[in-house]
């Protein structure tokens, strides 16, 4: 028997997120877990700076729009005067990992009672598509036409693996959103940082893999298939530090 | 009788009585007693501290506080303000309250550690991007600092704006007798973020910088018809008119005191307020008045221009000259300031204005 699926009652108003973007997916299952863990009155969002920005239009919730890159010091000024409060960073790669790559490592290095969920779509979005810290190696983007010089630009890097290796955080994931079976995947990855802050185990990260159709050139079903074939190879999915590994610790 | 005490250390306690629930921030001199003292006293009250890995994360943090609505300070000094001017700027768009001070050393770039008030512009302008200002608070001794610490944060919260709480090296350095004031227990704020949205916030794409520029300016005249601070003395019969604040401010009261005694008919203001600045206590200037003189710790002389466009303002019918005496660092002693005045009257040195 078919499940009825509600519009969680936190997205009130329709987004303006292009065709094919992977922001709305995330976006609802985030809205869903905070529903289903309760805390749909005791949510704050910090929000990034470029397509994650968009979030604060649809959402009915406190949020707050942070300086580019800041979320993760923005989250823990507010989770440390009310740390009963679930707070939740919305970013993308551009906003986390190059102009925020300090405060988000500093946020996890401190294992910060926060949950970070960042959409890497692998190029920066709001500005029309240019190179970020994870774009591949080859790929065109309007700051490298020719494709990623690696050589020149450095490679990506594995934000969730790298915390979860160095620091001492509480729960670190990828997941995507290019099947259903993927989606499923996600949200339980979603749930589980969510409850690790809940239960004050520390610092959760959820790395979203993300299509940008209108940046990458593709129609949305290509972008898709652009995320199997090309992004997973380079960005595995799964769990990187689980939360029963810090509480065995 | 007062307990010595220095000045960082009061300034510090001051701000945990007047309920300070969180500081973040990040090492510098000569402001760094702030923060260490703060570092134990705010978990020994189940408060927050945190020694953030930037000046832009600690402002940034303080920003995440200030949004749920607690006090929140923090303290640095000339280039690390500088650090924080993105979240100085952000915390004003968004109309939250907090306290930021500056321990001001002198110097471009890095600067050096002398006691300076070379930061006058930026404090007073804003500091950071767009069309936006502080209040800023310049006391000039340890017992005016602890007693302006609760007013800064009431003021932050009664506008919605940054109070900039503008001390210079040596007063942070400086030690001297200072009754502390009564602990206060703050409410949070009704505007604050509490995870429950009891407080509509607009998202920036929704927002009216039109309608938002209106307001903008209501508040900043509100601001400057109600809470311009500042001490004036001699300044009814005055010929010349000491302006100086902080502790060159201090400085010259006394030496408006031996000028007077040698029969010169000089006066002073000391501005409390920096912005708004005090307009009002020009207005109760000498008519005729002949000039005025500014008192500053900077190379290039910024207070004399604030005295400038005030008595462009106040003695609409002519133009009163306006001269600075910059001792660039450190505080002026009795005898710079009169040794200036000697110049000025042997017309040896040139008006600003």
């Amino acid at each position: 028997m078919a499940k009825e699926r509600k519009v969680p009652a936190l997205i009130d108003n329709p987004m303006s997120f292009c065709a094919g973007c992977g922001h709305g997916i995330v976006i609802r299952l985030v809205a869903e877990c905070i529903e289903e863990l309760n805390q749909q009155d005791n949510i704050i969002f910090p929000i990034g700076v470029g397509c994650s920005s968009l979030l604060g239009g649809g959402m009915v919730a406190d949020r707050l729009h942070c300086p580019h890159g800041r979320a993760a010091s923005v989250a823990t000024g507010m989770k440390r005067v009310t740390p009963d409060t679930t707070i939740i960073t919305y970013q993308g790669d551009g906003d986390a990992y190059n102009i925020g790559i300090s405060e988000s490592l500093n946020a996890a290095y401190r294992n910060e009672n926060i949950t970070v969920i960042t959409i890497n779509n692998t190029n920066f979005g709001m500005t029309g598509g240019q190179m970020s810290w994870t774009s591949l190696p080859d790929q065109k983007t309007t700051t490298s036409p020719k494709g990623r010089d690696s050589g020149a630009t450095g490679l990506p890097f594995r934000f969730p693996e790298m915390v979860a290796g160095q620091f001492d955080v509480a729960y670190a994931a990828r997941g995507t959103v290019t099947s259903p079976k993927n989606v499923n995947k996600l949200k339980k990855y979603i749930k589980n940082g969510l409850e690790a802050q809940i239960n004050g185990e520390g610092y959760s990260i959820i790395e979203v893999l993300s299509p940008c159709p209108t940046n990458w050139g593709l129609n949305p079903v290509k972008a898709m298939e652009q995320i199997e074939e090309q992004l997973i190879p380079y960005y595995p999915l799964g769990v990187f530090k689980n939360r029963k590994e810090k509480q065995d610790a | 009788m007062a307990d010595m005490i220095k000045g960082n250390v009061a300034i510090a306690e001051a701000a945990v009585r007047a309920g300070v629930q969180f500081y973040a921030g990040y090492p510098i001199t000569p402001s760094t007693e702030i923060m260490e003292y703060l570092s134990g006293r705010l978990p020994e009250l189940g408060r927050s501290f945190v020694q953030a890995e930037s000046e832009v994360s600690g402002i940034n943090m303080v920003m995440g506080a200030a949004a749920c609505g607690f006090r929140a300070l923090t303290a640095s000094s000339g280039p690390g303000i500088s650090l924080k001017q993105e979240g100085i700027s952000c915390i004003s768009d968004e109309e939250l309250a907090c306290v930021v001070i500056n321990v001001v050393r002198y110097g471009n770039g890095l600067g050096t550690l002398y006691s300076s008030q070379c930061d006058y512009f930026r404090e007073t302008r804003g500091g950071g991007n767009g069309d936006y200002r502080c209040i800023v608070l310049t006391p000039e001794s340890i017992q005016e600092a602890v007693d302006l610490m609760a007013p800064a944060f009431e003021l932050a919260e009664k506008y919605r704006i940054v109070t900039v709480f503008m001390t210079e090296g040596a007063l942070g350095q400086m030690m001297e007798p200072c009754v502390l004031p009564d602990f206060i227990e703050p409410e949070r704020h009704s505007w604050a973020l509490n995870g429950k949205y009891t407080y509509k916030k607009i998202g920036i794409f929704d927002r009216n910088s039109m309608t938002e520029a209106v307001a903008l300016n209501e508040k900043h005249a509100l601001i400057k018809e109600n809470e311009q601070r500042w001490e004036s003395g001699h300044v009814e019969d005055a010929d010349y008119v000491f302006v100086a604040y902080g502790l060159p401010g201090r400085s010259v009261k006394g030496a408006v005191k031996e000028l007077r005694k040698e029969g010169h008919k000089v006066g002073f203001i000391r501005p409390i307020t920096t912005w708004p600045f005090p307009e009002n206590g020009f207005k109760e200037v000498n008519q005729n008045v002949k000039g005025f003189i500014t008192v500053e710790a900077s190379a290039t002389g910024q207070l004399v221009d604030d005295v400038a466009l005030t008595a462009k303002r106040v003695f609409r019918e002519r133009n009163v000259p306006a001269w600075s005496l910059c001792c660039v660092y450190g505080v002026p002693s009795l005898k710079f300031t009169k040794d200036g005045f000697a110049r000025i009257m042997n017309n040896e040195l040139k008006e600003a204005y």
